[in-house]
């Protein structure tokens, strides 16, 4: 059978040149988004920042759209405390503590032990940053950052409480992926006026506050301890249960809020 | 020569349009629909893909091996789709929140690697650019009228501000919630493609086979 001699690549497709066109097509498309990144990472950084002290401003209760976020932001009086025992940390500097770096050292965190993981965090810093608000020196909301699974995402917010930390003042979530248009409820204005005044632990010291399938119905002897769910999104309704019962239990937040409730932590 | 350019720009808003004519991109016009003002960085943000892609694609389209065309083009539009949403969570931080992974889904808009595929891969630099402004503009002609419709007949606002005062708010307009839905984007692009082929007509497909003719034997 003769042989058909085959027409040797030529040009443009030349194994060559492929391989140059592919190589310099990369570098040059590389060295363009690396330096994007690069370039916009600190105007990032800080946006983010700012939407963090928006939020804790909001549940404050101090947000002014026509004020500046920043200046606002220096009336509100961050501590970083110690989850196990409760007590202030300041021999650690709140202006320079990185929760979410803290978080992954495994020198400055803790594994949570999985039958107490109910919120699915997976691993939690030793200190957490809280936000006190004062009037004329009494404290009138402390702010807690709080964050837990939901059904998609990890949902992340703060919550509120008077003085008395037990009462919830608000709170909101400004991080999440839940479903959009019905598991984003935990985002709306609507649902987060549901939550002032609600409690949080009963006379017991038991933790009740959580979200309940439905309206809550005014005759519920519990009702000052249940928030409305949102049909069709009741696993994302559980997961902000479960982060409450969490960051406001004995692994989370409780030591603390125990502290305050009996004169303040030290 | 100017006539063509000025082909290139214009024939995709309404006689080339490459939502109602080819009806693509439509994932995108569907997701982020429900109000205006993401819509409108949408628009800015494929736009600006489309135009730069077509226009780099277009500079290199004589080295370009044809083995690997498509993939360099990828590369190109993944590459400018990236810098477009670092640009956005840097100056429009909200907007970007609420665009999500939109934004980062321009990548696999067959718009734009239609284009670049379609046209700039034979078509000088200038020519590819204004072509790719062109569909950019006719996307966002279709991605702006669905947004307006969505966003006054879901909620009665238009970027945010009221233009039909709602019942809750103590107005006379009843919100219909079905157009904040995603079918209903469906539903309003389907009737802005019967609106331009009823004005077009020119643009209305032959029947690829008669269903009355495929099952009736005696015809044949």
């Amino acid at each position: 059978m003769p042989e058909v001699p085959r027409e040797p690549k030529r040009g443009n497709d030349s194994v060559p040149r492929t391989l140059l066109v592919a190589l310099l097509v990369s570098l040059v498309c590389s060295s363009l988004v690396a330096s994007a990144a690069v370039v916009l990472k600190p105007l990032q950084v800080a946006n983010e920042l700012l939407d963090v002290r928006k939020n804790i401003l909001e549940v404050a209760g101090m947000f002014d759209p026509e004020g500046d976020i920043n200046e606002l932001f220096e009336s509100v009086e961050p501590r970083v405390v110690e989850l196990d025992t409760g007590a202030y940390r300041d021999d650690i500097d709140a202006d320079e503590f990185d929760p979410e770096k803290a978080r992954k050292d495994p020198d400055t965190s803790s594994v949570v032990p999985p039958e107490l993981d109910v919120a699915r965090v997976g691993r939690r810093a030793n200190q957490a940053l809280v936000y006190l608000v004062r009037e004329q020196d009494e404290v009138t909301r402390i702010i807690l950052p709080i964050s837990g699974y939901g059904l998609w995402s990890t949902m992340y917010g703060f919550v509120a409480l008077e003085a008395d930390a037990n009462t919830v003042a608000d709170i909101v979530f400004y991080s999440h992926g839940e479903t959009a248009g019905i598991g984003d409820f935990v985002s709306k204005p609507g649902w987060r006026s549901l939550w002032p005044g609600k409690r949080v632990y009963d006379g017991e010291g038991e933790l009740r506050l959580r979200i309940i399938k439905g309206r809550v119905s005014a005759d519920d002897p519990l009702a000052d301890y249940q928030v409305d769910g949102v049909s069709g999104a009741t696993l994302t309704g559980n997961g902000v249960s479960n982060l409450l019962r969490y960051w406001l239990g004995d692994h989370g937040f409780g030591p603390y809020l125990d502290k305050v409730r009996g004169g303040g932590p030290s | 020569m100017r006539s063509v350019a000025k082909s290139a720009l214009l024939d995709p808003i309404v006689d080339d349009n490459p939502v109602t004519l080819h009806v693509l991109g439509i994932c995108s016009a569907l997701a982020v629909t429900t109000s205006l003002l993401p819509s409108l960085y949408m628009c800015v943000a494929l736009t600006v893909v489309s135009s730069l892609a077509n226009a780099s694609v277009s500079a290199i389209r004589r080295v370009l091996p044809g083995s690997i065309r498509i993939i360099v083009q990828m590369t190109i539009i993944a590459s400018l789709v990236i810098v477009v949403d670092e640009s956005l969570q840097a100056f429009a931080f909200k907007t970007s929140r609420e665009l999500s992974v939109f934004v980062g889904l321009i990548i696999t808009n067959c718009i734009v690697l239609g284009r670049t595929e379609s046209f700039a891969s034979k078509n000088p630099v200038g020519l590819s650019f204004l072509d790719g402004l062109g569909n950019g503009l006719g996307y966002s002609v279709i991605l702006i009228l669905v947004a307006t419709s969505r966003e006054l007949l879901g909620k009665g606002t238009l970027l945010g501000y009221t233009i039909f005062p709602s019942v809750a708010d103590g107005g006379w307009y009843n919100p219909n919630g079905m157009m904040l839905l995603p079918p209903s984007a469906f539903f309003v692009i389907g009737l802005i493609i019967w609106a331009v082929r009823s004005w077009k007509v020119e643009q209305v497909e032959e029947p690829e086979f008669l269903i009355h003719e495929v099952h009736r034997t005696e015809v044949h």
